[in-house]
């Protein structure tokens, strides 16, 4: 149906956004392909070619690699499984015919608007904070041990503020998804005797499969490059060190541009291996 | 292009108004630490600006970490974005041998360099030429409730051991109304944990490194040191000691919950002004324990400012700096704010001052804590670095926080203090042998 | 019957819901009422809700400390100069993939968003060095171009995905009243993507305003924005609940009224796909 014509102008009016992102994605990726290979580390002054892979291998062999790794599918992992089953549970209750509904869509939608920096300090000090937190008073209110949630559930508490934040996201998406659905067909389905569970089984869920993929794929890419939650919080310490928050410690804390750089690069082929596999899946999805 | 355009306008505007000089206004950038000695300076920066009109001021204040990346960033890539920066003891050195700072030398004869204190300027020299300029300068020391002690029926010497601080803790503990005998770093990071047990380190006969640059924390003293840090955290300490620094301590002795806290001189200021502190005239100050081996666990830092040699306004950065750390800055502050708030630990002069002395309970205690310390000479065994509680390597501040990092894990409890030893000992070697050490 | 048992769920739903909601809003709430107490009210134990003299002396001291209109502004022209800039590159784009998909519109799509994976403090270097090169380091101009190009993706897929709800037949009709490809934009896709197009906006805006890693490491005194102004709260001296409430609510008070008073929109336009 396109002609030739709006073909080319098409190809024209993509021109600048592909433009844009390929030296966007090109000129830092040269650059750091480059520095991966060298010995700088400013802090000694030294800017040397050429360590050749041995950047790669120190990053890879080093026992915090494999660490991090898991560090960062607990973390990717958690915040998805909390996020998605919540995000469906909160649109399927907002859904619902409720006193204020407006009011409380606000409510829930709240957190997504705080900094990642504010809602992290926020969390730690004044909730989760053994002593003068809320939690602790909490506990001691109910004659309970405060609970040491930064240093004994290091990774469920971060877990839980980056959930926190990305909740609303999950639920706006899901809920627009749900409105969508032909009220018909759930009535028609109660009329044949389908029970709530039924319903949301055979109706609800399929129908929310592709809102659900995407939720997925776009909080990845978040998440996977989530760092100042971990920064403000735990610093890395208890297990809580993330890949990205590996490269981190090597380019800045540890001044060892090469070692990082070669982190960097190492972060995105996997990164990109992820987000293959996730688009065969949300490909598929898309296409359907 | 901003700059410019604020120029123009200011420019404008001013020889509108007849003052042909505005054209040379210069904008000096400074960068400093959210402490609450440095929030003062930036609060007198028009007594600066009065005496200088031709130079304008722009803060960057940030907490100390963020600071510290983005100065380091800024100075490793050569971006000019500051002309004062406020940097430790332990970047100084490094710094000044790669050229990276310029020299403080010539601050002019009101400046009055020999009066600094010895140990402190000569952190801040290297070869002979002095790269930063003092603001304040601190060493550790006992901070302890007066009112506790006495309850426990104990008595604080001035010179404690190791073995009677967890006495004493023991003694302090209430655990049913939140009172804690010993409350000390625990949150990882070179300058938090790492500053507090690599000095308690020293008075244990532990050092990081033999004379060959070999890491030493497979030997006993480091054993003994953690083990015993520990035991006393876990037994009489404060739930959630892993994640406290200088401020979530510092918040604890202030609303009354700690007995002894072992931290920086500087806090003897805040934990005794009644404004911020419920415990302010209960508090006792002691020298930094000691196992007698000869070494106290106490450490020597300062906080000074200098100029990187990127700066496109270096000789206004050194009239700024030659105001901010000169004599007359102190008694500015005493005018203002009280002798007790002056920046202490930097000059002779100050603990000569009778008015200080007077207003200051813990000003002999805390010059006696930094003569006690000895850069150069930190352990009880010789050592090839200098610096008492870090090593004034280029290394040391990653391969120290993630230390810092195991050493947490282990107060935590997710590891035995023989497990972090171990993995400590693995990572400093793998670190120091890629380093070309 | 039938009526008492929906007003009986009704009821029932409501509870639970506002029960979540007010569960959820409980940590913003509790920040903003800790912003109005005393240093030594805000580590209370038992906690007080409000039954404490306010003080407004918190936002005194915070704004006495730092000039809060300077990072507040500069918040602002980097978000909005990031979003109009990004709209005007995003919608072309998407408009010409939603319309005129070829074989590799899918790739092109997905290739746009795997620039996003790149971890950002594993390109600072080269970044920062590009901009002290070019002199424009500490910028908002440069800011704004940064910031444009890693939220380019997301809203380039945004919009393609909401463009794609948009009928095809609608413009083969135009195109049979011999409507021009100028007509076609202006007068038919332009008033069905305005939804979309204005979610897009509020969503950029929001991600832009919380960027944290760039927008703290590239800046110092002219370009930097409230996640500048928050790092020097993070940790200071003392107690500081109270003043880090403050500053706190100070930094996301803007965005969080503006998100209220859009959400309709930022709703409208989330479909994501979700239609069909």
């Amino acid at each position: 149906m396109a002609t030739q014509h709006s073909r080319s102008a098409a190809r024209l009016m993509m021109s600048p956004a592909v433009f844009l992102l390929l030296v966007w994605m090109l000129v830092p990726l040269i650059m750091t392909l480059w520095f991966s290979t060298l010995d700088y580390r400013p802090m000694r002054g030294t800017f040397d070619c050429c360590e050749g892979l041995g950047n790669y291998s120190r990053f890879v062999t080093s026992s915090a690699f494999l660490d991090s790794i898991v560090a960062t599918l607990q973390l990717v992992g958690g915040v998805l499984v909390i996020t998605v089953v919540g995000g469906v549970l909160l649109a399927i209750l907002l859904d619902q015919p409720i006193w204020g509904q407006g009011v409380v869509r606000i409510l829930v939608i709240a957190p997504f608007f705080v900094m990642p920096t504010v809602s992290a300090l926020v969390w730690k000090n004044m909730f989760m904070n053994p002593v003068n937190g809320l939690f602790a008073h909490l506990f001691k209110g109910l004659g309970l041990q405060p609970v040491d949630w930064l240093s004994q559930y290091p990774m469920f508490s971060i877990i839980l503020i980056v959930s926190w934040q990305w909740l609303p996201f999950a639920t706006l998406i899901l809920l627009t998804a749900i409105q969508s659905l032909d009220s018909e067909q759930l009535e028609a389905a109660e009329m044949d005797g389908a029970g709530p569970l039924s319903r949301f089984g055979h109706i609800i869920l399929p129908h929310l499969a592709r809102s659900i993929t995407v939720v997925v794929l776009i909080q990845t890419i978040f998440l996977l490059s989530i760092f100042a939650e971990i920064y403000v919080t735990t610093s890395g310490a208890f297990g809580t060190r993330t890949l990205t928050y590996l490269v981190y410690q090597r380019v800045i804390e540890s001044q060892n541009v090469g070692l990082g750089s070669a982190g960097g690069i190492i972060a995105v082929i996997l990164a990109n291996i992820v987000a293959l596999v996730l688009m065969r899946v949300v490909g598929k999805n898309l296409d359907a | 292009m901003t700059r410019t355009l604020r120029a123009l306008m200011g420019a404008t505007a001013l020889t509108a108004a007849g003052f042909a000089l505005a054209a040379q206004a210069e904008t000096i950038t400074i960068a400093t630490v959210n402490n609450g000695d440095m929030i003062r300076m930036q609060g007198l920066t028009s007594h600066f600006t009065d005496m200088h009109p031709d130079i304008e001021v722009e803060w960057v204040t940030l907490e100390e970490n963020v600071l510290r990346q983005n100065v380091t960033t800024d100075i490793a890539t050569g971006g000019g974005q500051y002309d004062v920066i406020t940097i430790g003891t332990y970047e100084v050195p490094i710094w000044g041998a790669n050229d990276w700072l310029l020299s403080l030398d010539d601050l002019g004869d009101e400046y009055n360099v020999d009066d600094l204190l010895p140990a402190v300027r000569g952190g801040l020299t290297v070869d002979g030429t002095l790269y930063a300029s003092p603001f304040y300068g601190e060493s550790s020391m006992v901070m302890y409730r007066t009112d506790l002690m006495e309850a426990a029926g104990l008595e604080m010497p001035d010179e404690p051991s190791w073995e009677f601080i967890r006495e004493a803790a023991a003694a302090m503990t209430d655990r049913e109304n939140e009172i804690y005998g010993i409350c000390l770093r625990g949150k990882a990071g070179w300058g938090e944990n790492m500053a507090f047990l690599t000095a308690m380190g020293n008075s244990f006969g532990a050092r990081w490194f033999d004379m060959d640059w070999r890491p030493q924390f497979d030997s006993e003293a480091w054993h003994n040191t953690l083990t015993f840090y520990i035991d006393m955290m876990n037994e009489y300490g404060p739930p959630g000691a892993s994640n406290n620094g200088f401020n979530e301590n510092l918040a604890l002795f202030q609303t009354g919950k700690c007995g002894m806290w072992i931290d920086a001189t500087v806090a003897a200021s805040f934990v005794t002004n009644p404004d911020d502190s419920d415990v302010a005239d209960s508090v006792g100050f002691a020298l930094a324990p000691d196992n007698g081996l000869g070494r106290r666990g106490n450490w020597l830092w300062a906080w000074n400012l200098a100029i990187p040699a990127s700066s496109d306004a270096p000789e206004a950065a050194r009239e700024f700096i030659a105001w901010a750390t000169g004599p007359g800055y102190t008694e500015l502050v005493a005018s203002e704010e009280g002798w007790a708030n002056v920046p202490p630990g930097t000059r002779t002069s100050l603990y000569e001052n009778q008015e200080y002395l007077d207003a200051a309970p813990f000003a002999e205690m805390t010059l006696r804590s930094m003569q006690a310390a000895d850069p150069t000479n930190p352990a009880v065994d010789p050592v090839p670095y200098t610096g008492v509680q870090f090593v004034a390597i280029p290394e040391f501040a990653g391969l120290g926080t993630e230390v810092g990092q195991l050493f947490s894990a282990a107060l935590a409890g997710q590891m035995s203090a023989d497990e972090a030893l171990e993995q400590a000992q693995e990572l400093a070697t793998e670190e120091m042998e890629a380093a070309g050490y | 019957m039938a009526r008492a048992v929906t007003t009986q769920r009704k009821i029932a739903f409501t509870a639970l819901a506002w029960i979540i909601g007010l569960a959820i809003f409980f940590p913003i709430l509790w920040t903003i009422l800790t912003s109005f107490k005393t240093e030594a009210t805000a580590i209370a134990d038992p906690p007080v809700f409000f039954n404490f003299d306010w003080t407004l002396e918190n936002y005194t001291v915070v704004q006495e400390r730092s000039d809060y209109m300077r990072y507040l502004w500069n918040s602002v022209v980097l978000a909005v100069g990031s979003t109009i800039f990004g709209i005007i590159i995003a919608v072309p784009a998407a408009w010409s993939m939603a319309f005129v998909p070829g074989k590799r519109t899918k790739d092109v799509l997905m290739w746009m968003l795997s620039t996003k994976m790149l971890p950002a403090v594993g390109v600072l270097y080269p970044i920062r060095l590009i901009l002290i090169e070019l002199g424009i380091l500490d910028s908002k101009g440069a800011l704004i171009f940064i910031l444009m190009m890693i939220n380019l993706p997301i809203i380039i897929w945004m919009l393609y995905t909401y463009f794609r709800e948009i009928p095809g037949e609608i413009l083969e009709a135009a195109r049979m009243d011999g409507a021009t490809l100028k007509d076609e934009i202006l007068y038919v896709l332009t008033p069905m993507a305005i939804p979309g197009i204005a979610s897009t906006v509020l969503l950029n805006i929001i991600l832009a305003w919380n960027e944290a890693f760039w927008t703290l490491t590239l800046t110092t005194v002219d370009a930097a924005p409230l996640t500048a102004f928050i790092a020097s709260y993070s940790s200071p001296e003392g107690l500081f609940y109270a003043k880090l409430s403050a500053a706190s609510t100070m930094a996301i008070a803007p965005i969080l009224i503006l998100g209220w008073f859009s959400q309709k929109q930022l709703v409208r336009g989330l479909t994501f796909g979700a239609v069909k």
